[in-house]
């Protein structure tokens, strides 16, 4: 028993040892290079181009980090991870953050010992259905057959739903997001259910995408947003500022066109503080006075990045909904800079 | 036999075997008909798909196809078959992941000279077989230098390897490491000494109790966990470990079923002509087991060469991985049947290979009459 008991204590040890990590700053610093979690490839959001190189608003949000650590948004290095893999890996430190299209949840804030610095897209789930089908709200679909893949949460989200709307469904389970596109698009079900972004994703890809329409219910909130480990408050402002700086940058209107003007010729304070023209903002993180000037300048404002890989222009073709700011009808909204 | 038997296909024979084979009843001749029919339709299908009516690098407007949209299926929706610019474009990520371009020549280089570093291994009529087998040794250390870097080469770090080299890297360092540490695994699961044969039997059987996937989280996900803060061995170094053992185990049990064969008069004859149990082993048993066990080896190298796509869900994007990661962007997105078809026949290519070489193996170790 007691040799039981030394290993386990041991393995406690090692356990807490390895996740004692502070000072992620630094280690990325010293390192030259930050190493980001992120996905295995989502249109969009997180994969690699024709040219090998990462691109989408979760890389976007790495970028910025490191445009804001390095002065440099090339200094990253990426670590595809699948949704098994991807918080053991940001705990044993095999990543010093994590930016793939995660939901914000107790379990994993709390539980995980994660910390979710902000979110950097609000997603739900959503229902897509052939035009000609004539519906416009997802109210009308009782008695549909619905492709849904098997044993992930928007398999409970649906039932709740249409349990509540007293309707019913006959579910046509599916595996993959492959299968489901092929099991909607032969018309063995009415509706395709799974996150909204995952939706026009899909439908981007359809042979003709104008056929189909995503329906304006979203049935659950799916905030996600990038993660660090939970021991580092000093990271997680880095990276939580990051992606403040990029929201508040297109509140002010700043621009990766725009950013040296406004350093030269703004009087805005806030926009002053953001761009480092009042000097000690950025000591406060650690980092140098035109970190926030370097982010909006290599990476682009919340706006730019947004428009760039997901937005009404590109074939995902995403309106800004959720994702405004505040002001325009959103609910994106950074706390202020000073 | 008759001595006037030419053994040269003549029209004439044919027609006979094919009397004797496809038309004999009326059933046979109505089955190849129908055989005949399908294998024509699936063929021409198949051909007009991936050949006649598909695109390569133009459009049938001659347009240089840089996305999804610029493929003639999806501008004259029906009319026009595969749409292969996406493995063209790829092409470079399909052979080497994110390796850095103006280093890809480095990969080719080893590509290159893999055939020869393992043709001394496999045909032992060889010329020069010696000079070969010296190069076969020294390839691991020259492949390695060449891929990652040293002096006088820039480092490229394991992480930027991807596509086929992680597929042959895992595949060929996973089969040729595991092969030497099997032998002993098996020979020591026949071992009268307890404690050297109970860990054999504990080795085989814990890795055969659980799966290869579980072995790839438990190498990525859970020894950092358990290491030291800073000992970071690399991602690609533990999927090749746990790849390693989980083929040996397997491999060892394909030996342990061709020492089984051998009976026991043989030790016994060997041992009473004075050889000790490294000679036995070396000059009597071995030769002759492992030939039993060619055809149960080359399975498990095969189930291997082919496992390696599961490296994927530890973030290693083997030859499949990037397909997927291809598929994922939006530029070429739905293009599966394009991706999947090449990256089968790539994993054809050379699960094929590997079959026909267990083949001519047996045949040519076919030493007795029955």
């Amino acid at each position: 028993m007691t040799i039981i008991k030394t290993l386990f204590a041991s393995m406690i040890l090692t356990l807490g040892l390895a996740t004692a990590n502070a000072g992620t700053l630094d280690v990325v610093k010293e390192r030259g290079n930050l190493i980001c979690g992120s996905n295995t490839g989502l249109a969009g959001f997180g994969n690699p181009n024709d040219a090998g190189v990462w691109e989408g608003i979760d890389v976007d949000v790495c970028r910025a980090v490191a445009a804001a650590v390095f002065g440099d948004a090339s200094k990253v290095e990426y670590v595809p991870l699948t949704s098994k893999v991807r918080f053991t890996s940001l705990q044993s430190g095999e990543v010093d953050m994590l930016s793939r299209n995660t939901t914000w949840t107790l379990q994993r804030d709390v539980e995980l010992g994660l910390e979710f610095v902000g979110v950097n897209y609000y997603d739900g789930q959503g229902f897509m259905v052939r035009k000609d089908l004539g519906v416009s709200s997802a109210t009308e679909l009782d008695g549909a057959s619905v492709c849904i893949q098997v044993g992930t949460t928007t398999e409970m989200n649906l039932a709740d739903y249409f349990s509540a709307n007293g309707m019913s469904y006959e579910s046509i389970p599916v595996e993959t997001n492959a299968e489901a596109d092929a099991a909607y698009l032969a018309g063995r079900c009415d509706i395709y259910t799974t996150d909204a972004s995952g939706l026009y994703a899909s439908r981007a890809g359809y042979p003709d995408p104008s056929a189909h329409v995503v329906l304006p219910e979203i049935v659950s909130k799916e905030p996600l947003g990038p993660s660090v480990r939970g021991n580092d408050s000093e990271w997680a402002d880095v990276v939580r500022w990051s992606l403040n700086a990029m929201i508040i940058a297109e509140e002010k209107g700043i621009t990766s066109g725009n950013v040296d003007d406004m350093i030269a010729n703004s009087p805005d304070p806030e926009t002053q503080r953001l761009l480092g023209v009042k000097a000690g903002y950025g000591a406060w993180l650690g980092l140098s006075d035109d970190w926030a000037a370097n982010i909006i300048r290599q990476v682009g404002n919340y706006s730019e990045s947004f428009e760039k890989h997901i937005g009404v222009n590109t074939s995902i073709n995403i309106a800004r909904g959720l994702n405004a700011l505040y002001k325009d009808g959103g609910i994106l909204y950074a706390p202020p800079f000073r | 036999m008759t001595p006037n038997t030419s053994p040269y296909l003549s029209p004439n024979k044919m027609l006979n075997w094919s009397k004797k084979n496809l038309f004999s009843s009326w059933v046979n001749t109505i089955m190849t008909v129908i055989a005949l029919i399908f294998l024509y339709e699936v063929g021409t299908f198949f051909l007009n798909w991936a050949i006649f009516k598909a695109d390569f690098i133009n459009n049938f407007r001659g347009e240089t196809i840089t996305d999804r949209t610029f493929c003639s299926k999806n501008i004259e929706v029906g009319q026009h078959g595969a749409c292969w610019a996406i493995i063209f474009v790829r092409f470079h990520q399909f052979m080497y992941g994110f390796y850095p371009v103006e280093e890809a020549w480095r990969v080719n280089l080893v590509y290159a000279f893999l055939p020869f570093a393992l043709i001394g291994v496999l045909f032992d009529k060889l010329p020069l077989r010696r000079v070969f087998l010296y190069f076969t040794f020294a390839f691991p250390f020259i492949a390695y230098f060449m891929l990652y870097g040293g002096p006088g080469l820039s480092v490229v770090a394991t992480n930027k390897w991807g596509g086929l080299l992680v597929t042959l890297f895992l595949g060929v360092t996973g089969i040729a490491m595991a092969f030497p540490l099997s032998i002993l695994l098996a020979l020591g699961r026949r071992s009268n000494m307890p404690i050297v044969k109970s860990i054999c039997v504990v080795f085989i059987e814990f890795i055969r109790g659980v799966p290869l996937i579980t072995l790839l989280f438990t190498a990525n996900v859970m020894l950092p966990l358990f290491l030291p803060e800073g000992v970071k061995p690399d991602n690609l170094l533990r999927a090749l470990v746990a790849v390693t053992l989980f083929q040996s185990a397997y491999m060892a049990e394909a030996i342990r079923g061709g020492l089984q064969a051998i009976p026991k008069g043989q030790i016994e004859a060997a041992q009473s002509l004075g050889l000790n149990y490294w000679q036995t082993t070396r000059k009597i048993i071995l030769p002759q087991a492992l030939k039993i066990a060619i055809p149960p080896i080359v399975n498990t190298c095969i189930g291997l060469f082919k496992d390696t796509s599961l490296v994927l869900i530890i973030g290693l994007f083997d030859l499949l991985g990037i397909g997927r990661a291809a598929l994922s962007d939006i530029t070429w997105t739905k293009l599966y049947y394009e991706v999947y078809v090449f990256v089968s026949l790539i994993f054809f290519i050379f699960c094929f290979g590997m079959s026909r070489y267990s083949l001519y193996l047996e045949k040519k170790l076919k030493t007795d009459n029955s």
